[in-house]
C-alpha cells in the first residue's frame, strides 16, 4: 500500500499557484526525498499533506484514505511533521515535558509521564532535560525534542522539512543517525524535503527533483550516488553540490 | 541544598519546580533595577495601607469637627484638616482602599477582555478580525476621559459606574496589543505543530497564544495604572466618580481647590498621594518591561 | 614585508550572571594579501573574531589583544570616529543575510552610491559609471535596471551580489565575509563565491572568509584556521585539509555525508575528547 499518494496536485498561496500538477507515490516504509532550490514548491507540498496549506486541488491520499483540506485528528495520529528551525518550533514558555505531553493531552491518551520518559530515551535525551525550557537546550537537543514531539502519537508517516539544515555539521550527523535508527526501529515512512543531496544519499531510497513547482525527475537514490540522474536540471544541482565537495571528496 | 539552589537548578525534576524557578529568575532580575524596586515598594506600601487602614488611620475618614476646620498640618493632624474639619491624613489612608479597588477591578475587567478579543481577532483573521477590530477602533477613536464621562453620565455617578466606565474605555488598547502579538505568534512553527496534533482553535489560543501575550499585557497594564488612577481622580474631580463623603483622592482635590490659595494642604496632600502611587506603577512597569521582554530571555 | 593584518592573543568576553565568560580565548594570526578561511561550528567564536577586527563588538562585550594592527595602524587605540573611516574604505564586511543588511526604502543604486560617497567625493556622472561598472563586476546582467530596484524586488542571490558590490566599491584592502552564502541556494552560492574570489584575486585584496562549511572554505581559501570553543585547534594550507591532524577537524570531515554515501551510520564527534563542551 502507498503511504502517500499525490495525484494532479495544484497548490496555491493566495492568487499565486506554487505547485503545478504534481503526482507522486511513496510506498509504506520508504524514505523519499523532495529536492530542489528555494521556491521550487517542495516545502509547500509537505505543508499541504500536513494540512497547513489548505488551498489545493487534486488528490492527497494518506495510507490509502483520501485527505480533506483541513487538519483532522485521525490524520494527526498517522502523519506528523518536523520543522526546519529548531529555535522556532518549540514554545518558548513551555518545558520539554509540557511540549511532549501536549499531543497526548489533546488526543486523550493517559499514562503521560511514562510515555514522555520513554520517548526522551528513544531520541537519546537524558531525563534531566525533561523539565528544562527550550532556551536551556542547544539546537541539536531542540531538534531531538521536535522529533520526539512528532513521534508522541505514534504516527506511521513523518514529514521532515529540512530537519538538519539549521544545524552544525557534527550535530547534523547525530540527527541523521537518529532519524535512520528511528525509521528502522519503528518502521516509519519518511518524506524528506531538503536541498542537500548528500543527506538524501545517506537517508533516502528514492528522490524527486523539483523546479518551479513541478517534478522534473523521480529517481532511485542509487542513480544519485553514481551521478546518473537523467534530467539536465538534476545534473546541474548535482554539479553544484559536487563542485563544492570536490576538493575533499 | 538550599531553596536558592533548588530554584536555580539547571535540571528541575518537576514542571512546578521549572516554573517556580523561572519566576524566581524574573524576580531576581527585577531586584537588580533600583527604580523598579522603588516602584514595587510603593505598590506594596499602598497595599498594606489599604489592608491596615482601620488600624493606621488616627481619625475616622468621615468624622467632622467643625471647630477645627481648615487647620494647617501639625503634630495632631499631620496633613491638616479639610473644610469640614476631617483629618486629611486619615482620609488619604482610607482613600487608598478606593484607589486600589478601582485599579484592581479595572485591570481584572479590561485586561482579560482585551486579551481575548485581540487573540481571537488575530488568530482567526478574516471577517472575525474585521468585525472585532472595527468595534475596537470605534472605542479607540474617542478620547478616553470623554467616553468615560459619557458612560458615567448614562449610568449615573458613583464609584462602581466609574470603574465600569474606565474598564470599558481601556480594553481596546489591550485588544490591539494582543492582536499584534497574536499575528506574529500565529504563524510560528510551534503553533503549526500543536495544530497538527489536532488541537482545537480554542486550545491553541488559550494554552499556546495567550501565555505569550500576557507578559506584554502585564507591562502595559502596570504602566496604564497611573492613567487609570488619574482618570478616576478626574471623574472624582468633576463630581462624577466617588460621591461625598467617600475619601476618594480626586474628589478630595476637587473639594480643596476652593481653598487652594490660602489652605494649600487640602488639595495638595491627596495630590501627592496620586503622584506617588502613579510613579510607583510607572517604575514597576518599566522594570517589568526590561525583565519580561521575551527577546531578552535566555541570555 | 609586514603582514597587512596582525592579531595576537585576541580575547572576547561577555558578562553573564556567573561572571565573565570568554568566548574567544586568545587567538593569533597574520594575514597578508591572501585568502584566509576561519571555520568552526556555531559558538566557536569565529564570527566574533571577524567582528572584533572591525571593533563591532558592543558593550558589555569586551575585546582585548596584545596586538591588533592593520597596515601599521593599531586598531585597539582607534576611536569610534577613526574606525568609521577605516570601515568600508579599507576593511569591508559582508554579512550573512542581505535581507537584513540592505535598507528596504532605498534603491540598490542609491545604497551603493551611499557607500561610495561616504569615503570619496566624485562628480555625479563618474559616480554613476562607477556604480554600473561595479554591478557589472558582480555579474549583474542589466545593471541599469537593477540599480533602480528596491531590495525586496531582487532575489536572495542578487541581493548578496548587491551587498558585495556595496562593500567593494570603495576598493577596500581587506574583505571580511561572514557566512556570505549560507542563506543562498547551492547553485547561487558557487556563483557568489566565484565573484568574491575573482574580485579579491584581481585587486590583490586580503580576504577573511568565515564559514561553518569546511568544503567551501577549502575551495576558496589559501589557508584555513579551524576554531572550536574560542581557540584555533588547527591551522593548515587549504590543500592539506584532508591530512588534518586534530581530532576535531578529522571528526568534522568524517561527520559530513557524501554524495556517494555508503556508511550506515555517520561518525559522531566525541565532544569530551578536547577542551570545551
Amino acid at each position: 500500500m502507498s503511504a502517500i499518494r499525490l495525484s494532479n496536485l495544484d497548490i496555491s498561496y493566495g492568487d499565486t499557484k506554487v505547485v503545478h500538477g504534481v503526482s507522486l507515490d511513496v510506498s509504506e516504509g520508504e524514505s523519499f526525498a523532495l529536492v530542489g532550490e528555494s521556491g521550487s514548491g517542495k516545502s509547500t507540498i509537505l505543508r499541504a499533506i500536513a494540512g497547513l496549506a489548505p488551498d489545493w486541488t487534486g488528490e492527497i491520499a494518506v495510507l490509502g484514505a483520501l485527505r480533506s483540506h483541513g487538519i483532522e485528528r485521525a490524520v494527526a495520529r498517522q502523519v506528523q511533521m518536523v520543522f526546519q528551525d529548531p529555535y522556532g518550533s518549540l514554545h518558548p514558555r513551555k518545558t520539554i515535558d509540557a511540549v511532549l505531553s501536549e499531543p497526548l493531552d489533546i488526543n486523550g491518551i493517559g499514562n503521560q509521564g511514562e510515555r514522555v520518559e520513554a520517548m526522551l530515551a528513544a531520541v537519546g535525551l537524558d531525563q534531566r532535560f525533561r523539565f528544562r525550557f527550550p532556551h536551556q537546550l542547544s539546537g541539536g537537543q531542540r531538534q531531538r525534542v521536535a522529533i520526539a514531539r512528532a513521534l508522541m502519537l505514534g504516527p506511521k508517516v513523518l514529514l521532515l522539512d529540512e530537519p538538519t539544515s539549521a544545524l552544525d555539521v557534527s550535530v547534523q550527523a547525530e540527527i541523521l543517525n537518529l532519524l535512520k535508527r528511528l525509521r528502522r526501529e519503528q518502521g516509519l515512512t519518511y518524506l524528506l524535503v531538503t536541498h542537500n543531496l548528500p543527506v538524501v544519499s545517506f537517508l533516502c531510497d528514492r528522490l524527486a527533483v523539483m523546479r518551479h513547482g513541478r517534478v522534473v525527475e523521480v529517481a532511485d537514490v542509487g542513480l544519485l550516488k553514481r551521478g546518473q540522474l537523467a534530467e539536465p536540471y538534476s545534473r546541474e544541482l548535482l554539479a553544484a553540490t559536487e563542485g563544492r565537495a570536490g576538493v575533499i571528496a | 541544598m538550599t531553596t536558592r539552589d533548588w530554584l536555580l537548578e539547571d535540571s528541575p525534576t518537576s514542571r512546578w519546580q521549572a516554573n517556580v524557578g523561572r519566576a524566581y529568575r524574573v524576580f531576581t532580575a527585577l531586584l537588580r533595577n533600583p527604580l523598579s524596586v522603588l516602584g514595587g515598594v510603593i505598590i506594596l506600601v499602598l497595599l498594606l495601607t489599604a489592608i491596615l487602614a482601620p488600624w493606621l488611620a488616627p481619625y475616622s475618614a468621615t468624622g467632622q469637627d467643625l471647630a477645627n476646620r481648615l487647620a494647617p498640618p501639625s503634630g495632631e493632624h499631620w496633613m491638616g484638616t479639610d473644610e469640614l474639619g476631617r483629618d486629611i491624613f486619615s482620609r488619604v489612608i482610607w482613600g487608598s482602599q478606593i484607589t486600589l479597588t478601582i485599579v484592581g477591578l479595572v485591570a481584572l475587567i479590561s485586561a482579560p477582555l482585551g486579551l481575548l478579543v485581540g487573540a481571537v481577532s488575530g488568530y482567526f483573521g478574516g471577517w472575525t478580525d474585521r468585525i472585532l477590530m472595527g468595534f475596537t477602533d470605534i472605542f479607540l477613536s474617542m478620547p478616553k476621559l470623554i467616553l468615560a464621562l459619557a458612560f458615567v453620565a448614562a449610568l449615573g455617578p458613583g464609584i462602581n459606574n466609574a470603574i465600569i466606565a474606565i474598564a470599558i474605555t481601556s480594553w481596546p488598547a489591550y485588544a490591539r496589543i494582543a492582536r499584534a502579538e497574536t499575528l506574529t505568534i500565529r504563524n510560528a512553527e510551534f503553533i503549526a505543530a500543536v495544530r497538527l496534533q489536532g488541537a482545537s482553535p480554542l486550545r491553541v489560543i488559550v494554552r499556546h497564544v495567550l501565555p505569550l501575550c500576557t507578559s506584554s499585557m502585564i507591562i502595559r497594564v502596570t504602566l496604564d495604572m497611573a492613567g487609570v488612577i488619574l482618570t478616576a481622580a478626574g471623574l472624582g474631580f468633576i463630581g462624577l466618580g466617588a460621591q461625598p463623603p467617600l475619601p476618594e483622592w480626586g474628589a478630595m482635590i476637587s473639594r480643596g481647590r476652593t481653598f487652594i490659595l490660602d489652605q494649600w494642604w487640602v488639595a495638595t496632600m491627596p495630590g501627592f498621594a496620586i503622584i506617588i502611587v502613579s510613579l510607583g506603577f510607572c517604575f514597576l512597569g518599566d522594570g517589568l518591561r526590561d525583565v519580561l521582554d521575551p527577546k531578552s530571555e535566555g541570555k | 614585508m609586514a603582514p597587512m593584518l596582525e592579531v595576537k592573543n585576541l580575547r572576547v568576553s561577555f558578562p553573564t550572571h556567573r561572571g565573565r565568560v570568554e568566548v574567544v580565548k586568545g587567538i593569533s594570526f597574520d594575514l597578508g594579501r591572501e585568502r584566509l578561511g576561519i571555520v568552526g561550528e556555531s559558538g566557536s567564536g569565529k564570527s566574533l573574531t571577524g567582528r572584533s577586527i572591525l571593533k563591532l563588538i558592543r558593550k558589555p562585550g569586551l575585546v582585548t589583544a596584545d596586538k591588533m594592527a592593520f597596515d601599521g595602524i593599531d586598531l585597539r587605540t582607534q576611536s569610534e570616529k577613526q574606525m568609521r573611516a577605516i570601515r568600508g574604505a579599507r576593511i569591508s564586511m559582508v554579512m550573512q543575510d542581505p535581507k537584513f543588511s540592505l535598507n528596504p526604502v532605498m534603491t540598490v543604486g542609491e545604497q551603493i552610491a551611499e557607500a561610495l560617497v561616504a569615503h570619496e567625493k566624485l562628480p555625479r556622472r563618474e559616480m554613476n559609471e562607477r556604480i554600473l561598472a561595479m554591478l557589472e563586476a558582480v555579474r549583474i546582467n542589466d545593471p541599469k535596471r537593477v540599480a533602480g530596484l528596491y531590495p525586496h524586488e531582487v532575489s536572495g542571490g542578487m541581493g548578496q551580489r548587491v551587498m558585495i558590490a556595496m562593500m567593494l566599491i570603495p576598493e577596500p584592502e581587506l574583505l571580511i565575509a561572514d557566512e556570505p552564502t549560507s542563506a543562498l541556494d547551492v547553485s547561487v552560492q558557487a556563483q557568489v563565491l566565484d565573484i568574491i574570489d575573482d574580485l579579491v584575486t584581481r585587486k590583490g585584496m586580503g580576504l577573511i572568509l568565515i564559514s561553518h562549511d569546511l568544503n567551501l572554505v577549502s575551495r576558496y581559501c589559501d589557508r584555513i584556521l579551524v576554531m572550536n570553543s574560542g581557540v584555533v585547534v588547527e591551522e593548515c594550507a587549504a590543500g592539506e585539509l584532508e591530512r588534518a591532524q586534530h581530532p576535531y577537524t578529522r571528526g568534522l570531515l568524517a561527520a559530513m555525508p557524501t554524495i556517494d554515501e555508503t556508511r550506515d551510520e555517520l561518525p559522531v564527534l566525541d565532544r569530551t575528547q578536547w577542551a570545551g563542551t
